[in-house]
């Protein structure tokens, strides 16, 4: 008989409080989307190498890959069917849909991840910071330059829009 | 790639760590941010019993200034030498090396304190908290040591640490009066492991330089400081002839040996031309 | 007489693809994401060593680990399965072992497959294997291509006459003639690595056998579906009707997710063994261990002028190394045998000899990835026709404009016997040359130099093999189809919808066609819903390999909607008591072909033609699904051509490549979607610029791949990857109605000759020059005298 190894977490997942059991072993991109059927967090290499398994852990993108899931016991993730439903995103996403930053669409969730957090960050990035930040995602399929127009483009129309308004 | 079963405890003070060390009898390991720990447990290249969270434990956190050195507490992430107020300003070094360790996720979860546990012969603070001549505070059951950089990194993944030590903060000595710093490392993509990286430390005082330190990331089992590199500008203006004395002296500095993919001789040349742009840089505005 | 304006033309805007969303959305659909009632999970133990004999297997304790359900070896799983060979007919002589699931008595590569475990979950599969003994008697690998077809080698698999797996060769009658008459000949010794697709998701497949019927379910990240119905019935003994395969969204397939595998075809005889769902997705060490790796080519080549600077021959050997054994079904042969005809493609160069030898080794198998065949011989080609210009002291562009086939003297057919029915290439340079500024990058480049900067031009003008027909593999006795079908249908409410056997990764294939046939019906493209990668559910046909899509997947549906279009305005003219002749569809409605009016919305078709079939005049037929099959016929291929310019600055003293900026001039016919295309081409010029700078599977002498992780193995990423600039030059083929060609590969095939030249172009002040690929820093510094 195996030993019962599993712990109690917490966690607030897209605003959402989840309480469950779960083995220290199981990662939480396992837990995501084996577990909670959240399935827009991917995994592409296990060991923090491509960023399709990127969420937003406190408000800030982690690796899935590299979290055990009860590591975030009492913390907050969201992952991209969170910001969806949030609508914070809304504008990046058309922007990757108009440009066709996307093919597969495998890489996506921790490429809007990622873009999310640069713009909140640094709001005006020119293409080579958002390269930069790109550094740590893997696209196949695109060659990237869709993705940083895209990227682009919603920075600079976000600016335009405060500029309106304020 | 599936992390073996294991057990899971998290700790909230360093005198609980201790004792769950213990129990995990030799078969226990620290986890700070996990980015080490986690991608060796997918690949199966560890198996402990035992992970106890420490990242956690109050006294591990915090950025302060103590005496005059800055110190640094382990559980700092990555990022946080990026955009830290005081290590900015006190640990300029620390700050320079930090965009060339991995990507900008990890860094929002990895911590300093990890990175140095780890001594990775090709990671960039070890390299960099050895030019800074900063040095290591040590929490074991029987108290707290300090230990300088260069007699904490003793090889491959290998520390001055004890089992069940941990490692509580870096603490980095104060500025002195014209103190110049400067990191680069060539590497074929943004990001990656370095091929050779360097980290310099040096005072600038009437177009001389003087209290010198320069730690090579990449060419060893550790980090390296180059004495006889250093000994070759000590004094010396930053001038080309100077710089050109340095980088033959590198040779006697780096004990390097062939990799599969580049001879022992090319990583000596790409040494030295990037000796010769770190300290071009450090002589920048 | 006057016809009302199309407002209906959608062939040829920029849509959006509609799939998109949904991925934007984190509502994919991948395999990995599938979770099936009782479905387990499977885990494989691999060979440790590239060559050996098995001496045991102990699967006791593993047998009895938690969460095992059973623990299988060569002997419960081979039997279920005819073994399959990777040759074909037209492939003279051609030779390789045949596979079968398990490794039984020897091991062949490191990483293939010995046991299988099967667990409640995939950790706890992994845990098992850890169980699992294997012993193994060593044998020292075959793993140098060149000594492996020395007399009396080891040969790399047991029962193999040799190490020769195919060899061929191809050749004019003057070839010899004109080396002995060439005023100047070149020639280079190149060497392509090792590289794999890597694919976002890995290999997934889930195998869901239903005992109770005989009805095997195959969820699988594919391109060809009906490749693998087809594999699955013959090799388990099912009826076709018996197998249905389903590939839902694929997270990047490019060639790498159509051939066979030890592990795929473990796991259906797995869920046959046990009636239940099995799961297996490659981890990407698995992915590196066992996805098929591409190119391995050593080649020698050699290039003559006469003395007016224009190329009369080559002379060409090929030296393919593919791994233990031929991929099946499309063999590890066809990528030599492209290299060694698309050599010199896009010249008027009259002579040629080409010889292929494709030879056995213990590594994985090499196969099929985008642009097969294509970097090679671009390379080759590219880097002596630089040669040329740097031996006779003359601009690279002025003398490719010199060389190539002049836009006006088609049909041409090559020395290597392609035949092509129009091509650009003219047209091409000079738009290249106004895009990129030649001269003023030159100027430039003249002037830094003086200054120790070293940016160097690369240019690499291409064909590219699209629209293949049966001539492929068909008529070497393979089961895979060069047809592609569709059906289209109106709904009662005037919605359209599409089957088609051609299939989606992300490139846009389901917008095209919407595109197309939202066209041919006047009705827009949202409205019209394409279904794909489901075997129950569309018309049988090849799906994506060797872009087919748009050339013969889109003319499928262009013909399938003039089909519907034909029966719906045979149904208004019935309707409206007038002549099928003064109608025409568009903005979802019947309109009056002259003065454009509606006539009746299409809703009202499908309305009465569904609802009140009663109410049409007898005789009427009220079908409104039509159904269409098309195969290419005419030329064997479409081939598309362009060229390629790449802009690179090298650090000389590093030996670090920066790429400045990327062009790319193309010609795929006429374009369907140019945002589509636009990107296909991008995507695949990174492709071909990470095989050119960074990625190689490197072996040591063990034949033990070094590098197998994404930490290692160095895919191109954002930062290195440089701005692409595209620009378009529209040939039709008028093979078909459409008049599109791929351009799926195109992006691949010339991206790293071009880069290759950059650098040389970069290099030139020092006399170095690679032609080893990829370039990496050591290389250069190597050819830079830094040893
Ligand atoms: C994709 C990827 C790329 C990377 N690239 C780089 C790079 O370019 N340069 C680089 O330098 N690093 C790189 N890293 C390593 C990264 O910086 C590590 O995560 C970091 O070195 C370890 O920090 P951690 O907090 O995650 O430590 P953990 O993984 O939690 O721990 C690492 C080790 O230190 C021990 N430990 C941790 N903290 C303490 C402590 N306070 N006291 C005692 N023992 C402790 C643990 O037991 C463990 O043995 C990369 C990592 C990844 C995943
Ligand atoms: S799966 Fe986490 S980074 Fe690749
Ligand atoms: S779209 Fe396929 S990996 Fe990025």
């Amino acid at each position: 008989m195996e030993q019962d190894l599993t712990k109690e977490i917490t966690v607030t997942v897209n605003g959402e409080t989840v309480r469950q059991r779960v083995e220290p072993r199981l990662s939480l991109a396992d837990w995501l989307r084996d577990r909670l059927g959240l399935t827009a967090t991917h995994l592409g290499c296990e060991m923090g190498a491509c960023g399709a398994c990127l969420v937003m852990l406190n408000g800030r993108p982690a690796h899935a890959c590299l979290t055990l899931a009860v590591q975030v016991d009492g913390e907050m993730v969201e992952t991209l069917e969170g910001l969806r439903d949030r609508g914070v995103i809304a504008d990046l996403q058309a922007a990757f849909h108009e440009r066709n930053a996307l093919q597969c669409g495998f890489c996506t969730s921790g490429m809007l991840a990622t873009a999310h957090a640069l713009l909140v960050d640094n709001p005006h990035p020119d293409r080579s910071e958002i390269r930069d930040a790109l550094s740590g995602n893997y696209c196949r399929c695109t060659g990237y330059e869709a993705i940083v127009d895209a990227i682009a483009s919603t920075a600079a129309a976000r600016t335009i829009d405060q500029g309106t308004s304020g | 790639m599936k992390s073996p079963a294991l057990d899971y405890v998290r700790v909230d003070s360093l005198s609980a760590a201790f004792d769950a060390f213990e129990a995990g009898d030799g078969d226990a390991q620290f986890l700070a941010g996990g980015h080490s720990v986690v991608p060796a447990l997918n690949l199966r290249l560890q198996a402990p019993s035992l992970l106890i969270d420490i990242s956690r434990i109050p006294e591990l956190s915090g950025v302060e200034l103590c005496d005059g050195w800055l110190r640094i507490c382990a559980m700092t992430r990555h990022a946080e030498a990026l955009t830290h107020p005081l290590i900015i300003h006190h640990a300029p070094l620390l700050c320079a090396a930090a965009p060339f360790v991995a990507h900008p996720a990890i860094r929002n979860r990895a911590t300093i304190g990890g990175n140095l546990v780890l001594a990775d012969p090709a990671s960039e603070f070890p390299a960099a908290a050895l030019a800074m001549r900063a040095e290591m505070e040590i929490v074991g059951r029987d108290g707290v040591r300090r230990v300088p950089a260069d007699a904490f990194f003793l090889g491959l993944y290998e520390t001055a640490m004890r089992p069940g030590e941990i490692l509580r903060s870096l603490f980095v000595p104060p500025a002195r009066e014209g103190q110049r710093v400067a990191f680069d490392e060539l590497s074929r993509r943004r990001g990656d492991y370095a091929i050779v990286g360097a980290a310099i430390q040096a005072v600038m005082a009437d177009q001389r330089l003087s209290d010198i330190s320069i730690a090579f990331l990449a060419v060893g089992d550790r980090p390296i400081r180059a004495a006889k590199a250093e000994a070759a500008l000590r004094g010396g203006a930053l001038d080309g002839a100077t710089i050109a004395a340095a980088q033959a002296a590198l040779e006697g500095d780096l004990d390097l040996e062939d990799l599969p993919q580049m001879p022992a001789s090319m990583r000596l040349h790409l040494a030295r031309v990037l000796l010769g742009r770190v300290l071009g840089r450090l002589g920048g505005p | 007489m006057t016809m009302a304006p199309d407002t209906t033309a959608f062939i040829g805007q920029p849509h959006r693809r509609q799939n998109a969303l949904r991925h934007l959305a984190g509502r994919g659909r991948f395999t990995t994401d599938l979770v099936l009632p009782r479905m387990v999970h499977a885990a494989f133990v691999r060979s440790p060593v590239a060559r050996g004999q098995i001496l045991a297997v102990d699967v006791e304790q593993a047998s009895q680990a938690p969460g095992v359900i059973c623990v299988l070896t060569a002997a419960d799983l081979n039997p279920l399965c005819m073994p399959w060979v990777g040759t074909l007919d037209h492939f003279a002589r051609m030779a390789s072992p045949p596979q079968n699931i398990l490794a039984e008595t020897h091991v062949v590569w490191a990483g293939q497959p010995v046991v299988m475990v099967i667990a409640s979950s995939r950790a706890q599969a992994e845990d098992a294997c850890e169980l699992v003994v294997v012993e193994i008697e060593d044998q020292e690998p075959v793993v140098d291509g060149a000594a492996a077809l020395a007399l009396g080698a080891d040969t790399a698999s047991p029962g193999l006459a040799s190490n020769l797996c195919y060899e061929t060769v191809l050749e004019t009658a003057d070839v010899d003639a004109a080396f002995a008459k060439a005023a100047c000949v070149v020639d280079g010794e190149f060497s392509f690595g090792r590289h794999t697709a890597v694919t976002l998701e890995p290999r997934a497949v889930v195998a869901d056998f239903d005992p109770s019927t005989g009805q095997l379910t195959v969820h699988q990240g594919t391109q060809t579906p009906y490749q693998f119905q087809d594999v699955y019935a013959r090799h388990f003994g099912l009826n076709e009707g018996q197998v249905r395969v389903i590939a839902a969204d694929v997270g990047g397939s490019f060639g790498m997710k159509l051939h066979v595998y030890h592990e795929e075809m473990a796991t259906v005889a797995a869920s046959k063994l046990l009636g239940r769902p099995v799961r297996f997705v490659a981890d990407r060490l698995e992915s590196f261990l066992s996805d098929i790796h591409a190119r391995d080519h050593k080649v020698r080549a050699r290039m003559a002028v006469d003395a007016n600077g224009i190329i009369t021959a080559m002379e060409v050997d090929d030296l393919t190394q593919i791994g233990a054994f031929s991929a099946y079904p499309r063999t590890s042969a066809a990528e030599g045998n492209q290299v060694i005809r698309l050599m010199g493609g896009p010249y008027r160069m009259q002579d040629y000899r080409g010889r292929l030898s494709v030879v056995f080794q213990n590594k994985v198998q090499t196969s099929q990835y985008r642009a097969v065949g294509h970097p090679i011989a671009c390379a080759v080609t590219e880097v002596l026709v630089d040669g040329v210009a740097e031996a006779l002291g003359q601009d690279p562009l002025d003398l490719r404009v010199r060389n190539v086939v002049p836009d006006d003297a088609y049909p041409h057919t090559s020395a290597t016997g392609y035949q092509f029915e129009k091509l650009s290439h003219q047209a091409c340079l000079a738009r290249l040359r106004q895009m990129m500024g030649y001269e003023t990058l030159r100027a430039e480049q003249a002037l830094l130099r003086k200054t120790g900067i070293y940016r160097g031009i690369g240019i690499a003008p291409f064909i590219e093999i699209t629209n293949p027909g049966a001539a492929f593999y068909g008529v070497g006795g393979a089961r895979i189809s060069a047809q592609d079908g569709a059906i289209v249908k109106l709904t009662p409410s005037g919605d359209v919808q599409c089957m088609i056997s051609v299939t989606e990764q992300g490139q846009g294939t389901e917008t095209i066609i919407a595109q197309i046939v939202g066209e041919q019906l006047g009705v827009s493209p949202e409205r019209v819903k394409v279904i794909t990668g489901d075997t129950d559910t569309t018309p049988v046909g090849g799906a994506t390999w060797a872009c087919r899509g748009a050339g013969i997947g889109g003319e499928t549906a262009l013909r399938a909607g003039r089909k519907l279009r034909d029966q719906i305005l045979a149904i208004a003219a019935a309707v409206l008591q007038s002549e099928v002749v003064d109608l025409r569809l568009a903005d979802a409605s019947v309109i009056d072909a002259h003065t454009g009016a509606v006539r009746l919305s299409l809703a009202e078709i499908g309305r009465i033609a569904t609802y009140r079939p009663d109410t049409l005049p007898s005789g009427t037929d009220n079908s409104l699904t039509a159904a269409q099959h098309y195969a290419p016929s005419g030329f064997p291929f479409a081939f598309t051509n362009g060229v390629q310019a790449s802009h690179v600055e090298v650090d000389v003293e590093t030996g670090l490549v920066k790429l400045l900026k990327h062009w790319v001039v193309e010609d795929c016919g006429r374009i369907i979607n140019p945002l589509l295309v636009d990107e296909q081409i991008r995507g695949g010029v990174v492709q071909g610029l990470g095989a050119a700078l960074f990625e190689e599977c490197l072996y040591d002498e063990e034949g033990q791949l070094t590098n197998g992780s994404l930490a290692e193995y160095l895919v191109p990423m954002a930062c290195e990857m440089p701005d692409i600039v595209i620009g378009h030059v529209e040939t039709p083929t008028l093979d078909t109605i459409l008049g599109a060609k791929g351009v799926g590969e195109a992006g691949t095939a010339a991206a790293g000759a071009a880069a290759m030249n950059a650098v040389n172009d970069a290099l030139l002040p020092f006399k170095a020059r690679l032609m080893q690929t990829p370039m990496t820093p050591a290389r250069i510094l190597a050819a830079l005298g830094h040893v």
